[in-house]
């Protein structure tokens, strides 16, 4: 192997990736945030509603779920302009993308928690005269997040690596900023073995943190 | 605009034949590699079993697209020269792989080691008892996951768009810059990956379903 490694012009360039890795966490905790309320406020509706409301959400949560986040991304930045007048820059298009694609994840993942809350804690809420709105606040929200958690942390973690797809629309995120490095300085090897614990050590920071708060609330 | 697409789908049939031959690998790979390892890191001695773990929980902990730029950017530097297709390929079933272990790492260890003394108390062997009396019941329990990381492979194969390979991903691609009707082939192209992982996630259910009556 007469391969030359040279670290140099990684470091000189460092901060192309260390802002990527921001804009990626960025891009994750605002995609999330809003796939949450979506996965909640839909999994709501599913347990509530009727078999319209019911088929209407399986078929969003089937939809995305079954095409490659790419595709969508391409949907949203390049497909929707040329029919409905609106502009947005390839961020605020990625966020909106990766919010749906979020959210079809969560409404399973928040469904199995409502389905998996025992009938006597919601029939004890009753029995004390809770109104319906103080149960769902009170009694089940707060058990269904505990008995998710493990499932939420996976589902996290997944979405902050899927955060790379923003790269083919241009996105300075974290592998944005590896492909740029790639193209200007064909330190190939030296960028991915740079960026590729970046991912790593993230996504376990994350899991750990997650875990911290399993440990602290999860039903056991 | 109806005529167009009609017009562009012999491409996509090529590059969906090409996403077939891509998923098709890495599923076939995947299985092979993933059951091997994942009987390792379930029943191995430690220096089998640690580098396994170290393996799938570095590749989890990477994303695919990355993965997929390492390989086939990478593995040219250091003088490994694969065609692009070898190499999407290759990306993909590490990633695949990974999936796999732990999916038959789960299935096996759900199995009670109750079974595996019983099987040594009668004398087999441990392929004999991996073969007539854990996997049987196991692959019940592997079924329905390793159906989720088969839709995971298709959908994971459309990055291979990005490495130069026309795929489906890139056929859509490159009609839709010459016809400039982009959200229509988006949408035909989104029905087709809908079609067939739909497909497999029911062929999914369906086997959970039938396979349901063993119950802890």
């Amino acid at each position: 192997m007469d391969y030359h490694f040279n670290f140099h012009l990684i470091w000189r360039h460092f901060d192309k990736l260390a802002w990527g890795l921001v804009l990626s966490l960025e891009l994750a905790v605002i995609a999330i945030a809003i796939g949450v309320v979506i996965g909640l406020a839909l999994a709501l509706a599913h347990v509530a509603g009727g078999r319209l409301v019911r088929l209407a959400i399986g078929a969003y949560v089937e939809f995305i779920r079954n095409v490659p986040l790419i595709l969508l991304v391409y949907l949203v930045y390049y497909g929707l302009p040329t029919v409905v007048d609106i502009v947005y820059d390839a961020k605020t298009s990625f966020i909106a993308t990766l919010s749906v694609y979020a959210g079809a994840y969560l409404v399973e993942v928040f469904r199995a928690g409502l389905l998996a809350i025992p009938r006597g804690l919601t029939d004890a809420g009753k029995a004390i005269g809770l109104t319906p709105f103080q149960r769902l606040l009170y009694v089940r929200l707060p058990t269904m997040l505990r008995i998710v958690l493990p499932s939420l942390s996976n589902t996290f973690i997944s979405l902050f690596k899927d955060t790379s797809v923003a790269s083919v629309i241009a996105v300075p995120e974290l592998a944005y900023g590896a492909q740029w490095i790639n193209f200007n300085t064909f330190r190939i090897v030296e960028v991915y073995s740079v960026v590729t614990p970046m991912y790593l050590v993230t996504g376990y920071l994350i899991l750990g943190l997650l875990r911290l708060l399993e440990r602290r609330f999860a039903v056991r | 605009m109806f005529g167009k697409i009609l017009y562009s789908l012999q491409f996509l049939w090529s590059g969906l034949i090409v996403t077939g031959e891509v998923s098709g690998l890495v599923v076939g790979l995947a299985l092979v590699f993933g059951v091997v390892l994942g009987a390792g890191v379930t029943y191995g001695p430690w220096f089998v079993a640690w580098p396994i773990r170290l393996f799938t929980d570095v590749i989890r902990g990477i994303p695919i697209l990355v993965l997929i730029f390492f390989v086939y950017y990478g593995l040219p530097a250091v003088h490994v020269n694969l065609a692009s297709f070898a190499a999407a390929v290759l990306a993909l079933t590490l990633f695949s792989t990974a999936q796999v272990i732990e999916i038959v790492r789960g299935a096996l260890q759900s199995i009670h080691h109750g079974q595996m003394e019983a099987g040594k108390a009668i004398g087999l062997t441990f392929v004999q008892r991996l073969a007539y009396v854990v996997l049987p019941q196991a692959l019940r329990r592997f079924l329905p996951p390793w159906i989720n990381s088969v839709v995971d492979a298709v959908k994971g194969s459309a990055l291979v768009s990005l490495v130069g390979i026309v795929d489906l991903m890139q056929s859509i691609q490159q009609v839709a810059g010459r016809t400039y009707e982009a959200l229509p082939l988006y949408v035909v192209g989104a029905l087709i990956y809908f079609a067939i992982n739909y497909g497999l996630s029911t062929l999914s259910r369906w086997l959970e379903a039938r396979t349901a009556y063993i119950r802890d």
